[in-house]
């Protein structure tokens, strides 16, 4: 079985990519939120310092000077393979891959990598993972999250803002929010999410988000159906309009053949004791007549 | 990135993998000289991004070079499975003993390759799938490893073959995978794999190129590149031109969202209202003003829209820069629809503010907007 790590208050994080617009952007609001970020990464920028944080050129250097424990990295995708490999040799876990457009070949090789030494990967193509009200390691808005109840795994980012938006308003907050990403390839699914949500005693409840594409959250929802799950939960799946063969904006969003359309994974949910809700603002009111 | 027949097959040609005698042809008087040529019966196959061709006539056969002629006339030009058909491929007609299947697929599951075979080629694999899935024999290939030579042997022998054509068909797949990871393959498929008297020969060829690959690939956008129009429709070819996300779809309410599930969420819902969505257009993260009025003016154009649903939640995304592309593209159009915007997140104040001076009123709430959109329309 896969362990997972995500983040907490003692997190502490290195940016790889940290002089780009979106590093030194999100660096700023992450530091306003209160993460750890303790060193930044850039090849050639060694020595300056972005929002006060110190930029080595190696992520050697920077576990020289600091104690680092995860990294997020906002290097541009032909890049990106190298500095997830500088981030798995420095043993750094989690590995948050904000990168969109990474080659599926390199996605498999370094989710095969990842897995081997027991790191995980949240991404690539995902806003990252919060402990709300400790730790952002992503890009996601703070302000439509606040502390409470609710897990939330996700396919998508502003959808995941929506609904998280709507539980914060109804009064029941969330404990974790993890964005699996938008790619075919992606180190984490939901079952390896929903694992680590069973275990998490702050987590009375998950929200499920899903796309049409691939067989995640079918599988998810047999996991669910064997009992690998007991929480509550309740789920959300976007494209029913979809047409087959065409590619709804994520890379991993068509659907090929029979396989993946919102209804089957609609239903498969259901068969699995999922609530599943009609509107993202159903969501928060699903959740709030399973936990009162 | 899909490849047309004729493509992959070339790519096909350069891995070894053994294909049909055959060019491809623009006209018929080409086609003529090409069967001529191959001095043999010929098939004459339209080139088009879509499957199951064959069934819908888009393949023919031709006897003597003025049949080829006559067979590439009717085919081109044509549609097949709605699509017109420009070039046709004009190919050794083989005599077939059976047909089998070979292909190299990305499996999100396993998160790798997977080796796929059966010995029920020349249907698609999906209806194989439905049908009797205990025939399809699959291979998942650890990424770090590869493929190697006996996990091959195995696979094909699997489906039944034995002797030197087990030791072809091994050798085909090799190739097959080496094809897949040095030209990142989303999918690549030989099918059929015909068995003829001279042996194994590639009847068909699938090549699929991941997209984010592509730049790694400029030698396959120099060679081929035009094919990956040819599924589009005239306002998707628009779209792309303009760099815009964007699906066409059969309704009348234009829709525009920022990104890919939201605005597949905001399609549902307005389908849940009872409206039916004209297209799905996502602006992406952090969309600048120009671009927001690009996609308003965009769908504006579109005669089939009769109001428009903008659906913004600001992350990076900015609601003023929005709300500027919004009324830069009034202020450029020649005939305004009625719209309705949704938009909440960062800078929201500045940005509702500059919709309201401009007489445009911003909604809260997704379902309501929804709602007011499908009711401006007559809720058809």
């Amino acid at each position: 079985m896969r362990m997972v790590r995500f983040v907490d208050a003692e997190t502490r994080a290195v940016v790889q990519g940290i002089t780009g617009r979106q590093g030194r952007f999100h660096t700023r609001l992450m530091l306003e939120y209160g993460t750890k970020i303790v060193a930044g990464v850039t090849p050639g920028k060694g020595g300056e310092t972005v929002e006060g944080v110190p930029v080595y050129d190696t992520v050697a250097e920077a576990l020289d000077r600091h104690q680092v424990d995860a990294s997020i990295i906002f290097v541009p995708a032909p890049y990106a393979p190298d500095a997830v490999y500088e981030a798995l040799d420095a043993e750094l876990n989690p590995i948050v891959v904000i990168t969109e457009g990474i080659p599926l070949r390199d996605e498999m090789e370094m989710v095969a990598r990842a897995m081997r030494r027991g790191i995980t990967i949240v991404g690539p193509n995902t806003p990252g993972v919060i402990k709300v009200g400790e730790c952002k390691l992503g890009i996601m808005p703070a302000r439509v999250f606040t502390r409470g109840r609710v897990g939330v795994i996700s396919r998508s980012g502003t959808l995941t803002y929506e609904i998280a938006d709507h539980i914060s308003r109804i009064g029941l907050g969330e404990s974790t929010c993890v964005g699996l990403g938008g790619d075919p390839i992606t180190g984490l699914d939901f079952i390896d999410a929903l694992r680590w949500f069973e275990e998490d005693p702050e987590t009375e409840a998950v929200v499920l988000i899903g796309e049409i594409g691939g067989d995640a959250e079918e599988r998810a929802a047999d996991f669910i159906a064997e009992g690998g799950f007991t929480k509550p939960a309740v789920a959300y799946i976007a494209g029913r309009t979809a047409k087959p063969g065409k590619r709804m904006g994520h890379a991993g969003a068509i659907i090929q053949g029979s396989r993946g359309t919102a209804q089957s994974k609609m239903e498969a949910l259901e068969a699995a004791g999922v609530s599943v809700a009609e509107r993202p603002s159903d969501v928060a009111r699903l959740l709030k007549a399973l936990l009162g | 990135m899909r490849l047309l027949e004729w493509e992959a097959k070339s790519v096909f040609r350069d891995y070894g993998i053994p294909v049909p005698e055959g060019r491809v042809a623009s006209t018929p008087g080409e086609a003529r000289i090409i069967a001529e040529e191959i001095d043999r019966p010929v098939a004459v196959k339209a080139q088009i991004p879509v499957g199951g061709r064959g069934k819908a006539g888009g393949i023919l056969f031709a006897e003597t070079p003025e049949e080829a002629e006559e067979a590439a006339g009717r085919l081109l030009g044509s549609r097949v499975r709605g699509v017109e058909v420009k070039e046709v491929l004009v190919e050794r007609r083989l005599a077939l003993e059976g047909e089998l299947y070979l292909g190299v697929a990305v499996d999100r599951g396993s998160r790798a390759y997977t080796a796929l075979a059966t010995s029920e080629g020349g249907v698609e694999i999906e209806e194989v799938a439905a049908r009797t899935p205990e025939r399809i024999i699959r291979l998942t290939i650890d990424p770090l490893e590869g493929l190697r030579p006996h996990h091959a042997r195995w696979l094909v022998k699997q489906i039944g073959l034995v002797g030197r054509r087990m030791l072809e068909a091994a050798d085909i797949l090799l190739r097959l995978y080496r094809l897949a990871v040095e030209m990142d393959a989303e999918l690549t498929e030989i099918n059929p794999l015909a068995l003829t008297p001279e042996g194994l020969t590639a009847a068909d060829a699938r090549l699929n190129v991941d997209d984010n690959a592509l730049f790694r690939h400029r030698d396959l956008l120099e060679r081929f590149g035009g094919s990956e129009l040819l599924g589009l429709t005239q306002r998707e070819r628009e779209a792309r031109r303009l760099g815009l996300t964007y699906v066409e779809l059969d309704g009348e309410i234009g829709v525009i969202g920022n990104g890919a599930g939201l605005t597949m969420a905001t399609l549902d819902t307005v389908q849940l209202y009872g409206g039916r969505p004209a297209n799905f257009l996502d602006l992406g993260g952090g969309a600048p003003a120009d671009r927001v009025e690009a996609a308003v003016s965009f769908l504006l154009t579109d005669p089939k829209v009769e109001a428009l649903f903008i659906n913004i939640l600001g992350g990076i995304t900015r609601c003023d820069d929005v709300a500027r592309g919004i009324i830069a593209a009034r202020e450029r159009a020649g005939a305004w629809k009625p719209v309705v915007v949704r938009m909440i997140g960062t800078r929201e104040e500045e940005g509702r503010r500059l919709l309201e001076e401009a007489g445009i009123h911003c909604l809260d709430s997704m379902e309501e907007a929804a709602e007011r959109v499908v009711s401006l329309i007559g809720g058809r």
